[in-house]
């Protein structure tokens, strides 16, 4: 792995050799089928709320009827992780739900997304506090962050719009696209989380607040 | 015809005035809610003080005894004291003020709320007993009350935390010298937390209606044999 990269520190689960090319690199076909996946992909996601406050209550709003997420064909909104493709994550995550969402994120099934929707799920929001996570990207990866306090039902479309975005943009000829990461302590390129906060400018809303991941 | 007489359970005469809302309420004085004098009278030597404040009236016991009086308010037929609607605890800012216990007692035969306090020094243990066996409903508050303050209650049957995970070790989180972020940094707080097995927070009869069985209605038991006779 190459110094610079943005993957720094992480180890591959696949072993296989890495080898990057341009995205528009592949054959006529390639292409032509990966607008075809990508197009089924973005149109037809099953979202897993995971709403825990206020944005879940604009998440349903988007979902009944005035706005409508069937029209992006996500109407189907799938309660069991393992049938889902796009986590969105609606609220506040006290730490007490961090070792959950996790889990929900690792049972769901490749190809998947995140979307954290609102403020408090982005960075902890208001709640600088002793209970709450700051940011759900400490636990999981996230692919959209919404700000808003709570978003409006558009702000989320939106959100969502730019999923579609960058689905549509994904190539198979990518092989590193479906690689889970993993942190690697043994790593020299490593560096452990509270150097990080040593290291790092405050974050957020507070002088006092630090972020990193575990 | 009066509301006292279509109350179920009411224990005020036919000819009680219906409940009006009350109005142009001093902040201090005014009327007693009368079983303050009754517990006065009662335990001459465990009441402390009585204050009335907004119209509502605080009767403050030595804590030693106030499972005593919380007893008698819940059992004597003068009193009836059904309804437990808190169980909380006050810290002031000022270090050398006791931390308080607080008690929220309704009665709804007699239509009265009576607030009780016990003041606990901080040096000493923090401990009072519990009312759990007078209100069930109790159980939660009074885990909620450790929890948060690390009062224990003697006596408890299920003494665990309630609101934070089992595994959190930073301490009671409303207390004054806890600060604001925790005590230790954010990736020490979330390694912590995604280290904790939410699965292993709950006990397994907790989870299944079995052990719960000779507490359902009638009915419920019908279907819940039914059910578990088809599997």
């Amino acid at each position: 792995m190459e110094e610079g990269n943005a993957k720094v520190g992480l180890t591959r689960t696949a072993a296989a050799p890495v080898t990057v090319r341009h995205p528009d690199e592949g054959s006529w076909i390639t292409s032509r089928l990966d607008f075809l996946v990508n197009w089924g992909r973005a149109n037809s996601m099953w979202p897993m709320p995971f709403g825990t406050a206020c944005c879940a209550i604009e998440f349903m709003a988007t979902a009944a009827a005035r706005f409508d997420l069937a029209r992006f064909g996500m109407e189907r909104l799938a309660y069991s992780a393992r049938q889902a493709d796009v986590l969105i994550c609606a609220g506040r995550v006290p730490f007490k739900l961090a070792p959950v969402i996790r889990q929900i994120w690792q049972q769901m099934p490749q190809p998947k997304w995140c979307i954290s929707m609102g403020a408090c799920a982005s960075s902890g929001g208001m709640f600088d506090n002793y209970a709450v996570v700051q940011g759900i990207d400490t636990i999981i990866p996230v692919d959209v962050y919404v700000p808003g306090c709570p978003p409006r039902p558009e702000a989320l479309m939106y959100g969502i719009m730019m999923l579609h975005r960058k689905v549509m943009n994904e190539r198979m000829s990518d092989e590193r696209l479906r690689d889970e990461m993993e942190p690697d302590p043994t790593s020299r390129l490593y560096i452990p989380a509270p150097i990080i906060d040593e290291l790092s400018e405050p974050f957020g809303n507070s002088v006092h607040q630090r972020r990193s991941a575990p | 015809m009066s509301i006292g007489r279509m109350v179920v359970g009411s224990a005020l005469p036919a000819d009680a005035p219906a409940p009006a809302t009350p109005r142009d309420i001093p902040h201090t004085g005014g009327p007693e809610n009368p079983s303050a004098a009754a517990v006065r009278e009662r335990f001459p030597d465990a009441v402390q003080r009585v204050e009335v404040i907004w119209g509502e009236t605080t009767v403050y016991i030595d804590p030693p005894r106030v499972r005593e009086v919380l007893e008698w308010l819940n059992g004597d037929e003068s009193q009836r004291y059904d309804y437990l609607s808190d169980v909380t605890c006050v810290e002031y800012r000022d270090f050398g003020r006791p931390l308080q216990v607080v008690w929220h007692l309704r009665s709804f035969p007699y239509r009265r709320f009576l607030r009780v306090k016990v003041e606990l020094a901080k040096d000493a243990e923090l401990q009072v007993e519990s009312v759990t066996d007078l209100w069930e409903g109790a159980n939660w508050l009074e885990r909620e009350a450790y929890d948060m303050f690390g009062v224990t209650f003697r006596g408890h049957p299920d003494p665990r935390r309630i609101l934070m995970w089992e595994t959190y070790n930073e301490g009671f989180p409303l207390r004054k010298d806890f600060p604001l972020r925790g005590r230790f940094s954010r990736s020490e707080q979330l390694r912590q937390a995604l280290t904790a097995h939410p699965g292993a927070s709950y006990l397994l009869e907790e989870l299944s209606p079995a052990s719960i069985y000779r507490d359902l209605p009638a009915d419920m038991r019908e279907r819940y044999i039914a059910q578990s006779s088809e599997d």
